[in-house]
């Protein structure tokens, strides 16, 4: 089963036959340098971003965790990751599916779109729907007319999270699929299988690492995004600040115990997927080793 | 054999968002409660009378949304909490006041553009005026409340590093060659714009009115700025936090309140020979609040800015008060100085908007990035 696309060692990687192995001496350096530029660029800014959180002591840092705006800031961010990664994921998979199992006219453009989120700065993704449907722009009077408020308000803010994370499971899916071809699916349809049955059970179990793994990233950029959002949330305390806003406002206002612990919730979101990826991964190659 | 991994690895992520919801369920009856609160949780006692009542009161609570500049954060944090109160006593009503900050020019902006905000309270008239022209505000905003609806007014002074190191005792002291000066865009900020036209009527005031004169003193300040923020507080940031710079210019209650919150051993206040005379103004957003029917709790919000207990509160948060007995209170605070005002000295935001400030006016003129 060819699921696993990203980050999965075999075993072969590490028994190399002695006549193409580097001496000794080179793999140290090249280990050392690899482990001091993470150490430098990872560890150490992940180590302090604790550290400053928890410098005032145990009751500061709970006290940030625990105030009702960072709460609700919380509870926004999970919200709009609920909302935007069920859709790009049901966006993904159909896009994947439509690229590399059809040809069609206008293939190449559809790629070229997926990725346009990629090439555009955040602010401008944000500023879009804000020229858009903000009151001076193009479709904001006829909403304003009917009271629905998109711009500064939740769906401003999953609208403009949805445009920079839609790319991640389309382009996870699409070079996978494209390598898969279309085999496996024509011997499901020459035995009698069709439409949903088809992706249920011959398309999905194929992908569904690449999947997982396009969502963890969507995920964790959905949580993250900053610029986009900044420009589409209005800044309303309470009310349309994210976990990212929130912990700049703390930060510009002297709090900087609390914006870093904060920041550290964050991080424990991310840290909590990455583990929640390796477990299921783990599972996964288990039961995969079990069935060979 | 495939079906049975596919249904395993659906039930693990049914089980993760279930939890996900779960937390955010939670949530959301925390925040339920605690909302009505103050954001810190230090007016523990307003919250529970209020809470207590609330129940037995026949008028919805009310929500309003007011969008201000940057420095005021600390000012309207208490300052809510107090009108609450007030609020509460009065009519029995329960208000909860929602803050967004930001650079006056930016969150003028937005308003425009959609932030539904019952009230502003910026950092000039101008940005005010911005939201009027666009037809959201009535004419006449700036004669609703007294003093030009300028409840608490504030003035330029310069922070510098303990000491004084360098020096810097007056503006001509910035335009020396190996001062840095920290001050924000006045593009985008409205402290800036202040800084800016403080420093161009010293500058007026010294070269018996020479415009030219003046202009060259304003662009020698601004070859000093090693970089310019979009706020009041990313300056400020800048300044203190980063250490760049010999020199913030900065609003009177933001050069305090640096001083108080990073210590007084790091920083020192120095008053020039002249300043300007800040009025930061407020005014209901008309087409907002009636839409909202917030309209009355909305003025009362304004007004009550001007009762003794809203001037103190502004006093303590180092805005110079309009009332004179609070004033009298608080007179060893804010020394007084001779102090520019934009209405006698510049012709109006309008007219010093249009000559200074708009696309191609002097300050695009003489501001070269990087220089």
């Amino acid at each position: 089963m060819a699921g696993a696309v990203t980050a999965h060692l075999s075993e072969e990687a590490s028994v190399r036959p002695k006549h193409i192995n580097e001496s000794g001496f080179v793999r140290f350096v090249l280990i050392g340098v690899a482990l001091l530029f993470l150490t430098l660029m990872v560890v150490l800014p992940l180590v302090t971003v604790f550290y400053e959180g928890l410098k005032k002591g145990w009751d500061v840092y709970v006290a940030a965790l625990t105030d009702s705006d960072a709460k609700s800031a919380l509870k926004l961010t999970l919200i709009v990751s609920l909302i935007a990664i069920p859709l790009n994921t049901v966006f993904g998979i159909m896009a994947a599916w439509l690229i590399t199992k059809f040809k069609f006219r206008g293939r190449n453009f559809l790629i070229t779109l997926i990725d346009l989120p990629f090439a555009v700065s955040p602010v401008i993704s944000g500023l879009i729907y804000v020229l858009l449907f903000g009151a001076q722009g193009f479709l904001g009077p006829w909403l304003d007319d009917h009271g629905i408020q998109i711009v500064f308000a939740l769906p401003g803010i999953i609208l403009a999270t949805v445009f920079v994370t839609f790319p991640f499971v389309a382009r996870e899916l699409i070079p996978l699929m494209d390598a898969q071809g279309v085999q496996e699916e024509e011997a499901a349809v020459s035995l009698g299988a069709k439409g949903f049955k088809l992706f249920w059970h011959v398309t999905l179990p194929n992908i569904k690492w690449g999947l997982l793994y396009g969502i963890i990233l969507c995920n964790a950029r959905a949580m993250g995004e900053f610029g986009a959002v900044s420009v589409i949330s209005g800044h309303i305390r309470g009310e349309t600040n994210t976990l990212p806003l929130h912990i700049e406002i703390l930060y510009n206002e002297y709090q900087f115990s609390a914006s870093f612990a904060v920041a550290s919730l964050l991080v424990m979101l991310a840290l909590i997927t990455l583990v929640a990826k390796k477990l299921i991964e783990w599972r996964g190659s288990k039961w995969q080793s079990k069935s060979n | 054999m495939a079906k049975r991994s596919t249904l395993k690895w659906f039930s693990i992520i049914l089980a993760v968002s279930l939890v996900l919801t779960a937390c955010g369920s939670k949530d959301k009856e925390d925040k339920a409660s605690g909302d009505k609160a103050a954001s810190t949780g230090t007016g523990t006692t307003t919250e529970q009378t209020t809470t207590d009542t609330e129940k037995k009161e026949p008028l919805k609570p009310v929500e309003l949304l007011n969008v201000s500049y940057d420095p005021t954060r600390e000012l309207y944090e208490a300052y809510n909490k107090a009108f609450a109160a007030h609020w509460k006593e009065e009519t029995g009503q329960e208000v909860t006041i929602k803050q967004s900050h930001g650079g006056s020019g930016k969150q003028s902006l937005a308003v425009i553009d959609g932030l539904k905000a019952d009230v502003v309270t910026l950092a000039l008239g101008y940005d005010i005026d911005a939201i009027q022209e666009k037809g959201l505000i009535n004419q006449g905003w700036q004669s609703k409340f007294e003093s030009n609806s300028s409840p608490y007014t504030s003035t330029i002074v310069f922070l510098v590093r303990k000491g004084n190191p360098k020096g810097i005792k007056d503006w001509d002291d910035l335009v020396k060659d190996d001062i840095e000066v920290i001050t924000p865009n006045p593009k985008t900020s409205g402290g800036a714009r202040w800084n800016y036209l403080a420093a161009w009527g010293y500058a007026l005031k010294h070269n018996n009115n020479d415009e030219t004169k003046a202009q060259e003193f304003v662009q020698k300040l601004y070859k000093n700025v090693p970089v310019l923020d979009s706020g009041a507080r990313g300056s400020t940031t800048t300044f203190v936090e980063r250490g760049i710079g010999d020199v913030l210019l900065a609003w009177e209650n933001e050069a305090f309140l640096s001083i108080n919150e990073l210590g007084p051993d790091k920083f020192e206040i120095v008053y020039p020979s002249l300043s300007i005379l800040a009025e930061p103004p407020v005014a209901v957003v008309d087409k907002v609040a009636d839409d909202r029917g917030t309209r009355e709790v909305s003025e009362a919000y304004l007004k009550y800015l001007y009762s003794e207990e809203g001037q103190r509160i502004a006093a303590q948060n180092y805005y110079r008060p309009r009332l004179q007995s609070v004033a009298d209170e608080f007179k060893d605070q804010f020394k007084s100085l001779e102090l520019l005002t934009i209405d006698n000295d510049f012709g109006g935001w309008q007219e010093a908007q249009k000559k200074h400030f708009a696309d191609g006016g002097i300050f695009d003129k003489i501001y070269v990035p990087g220089k």
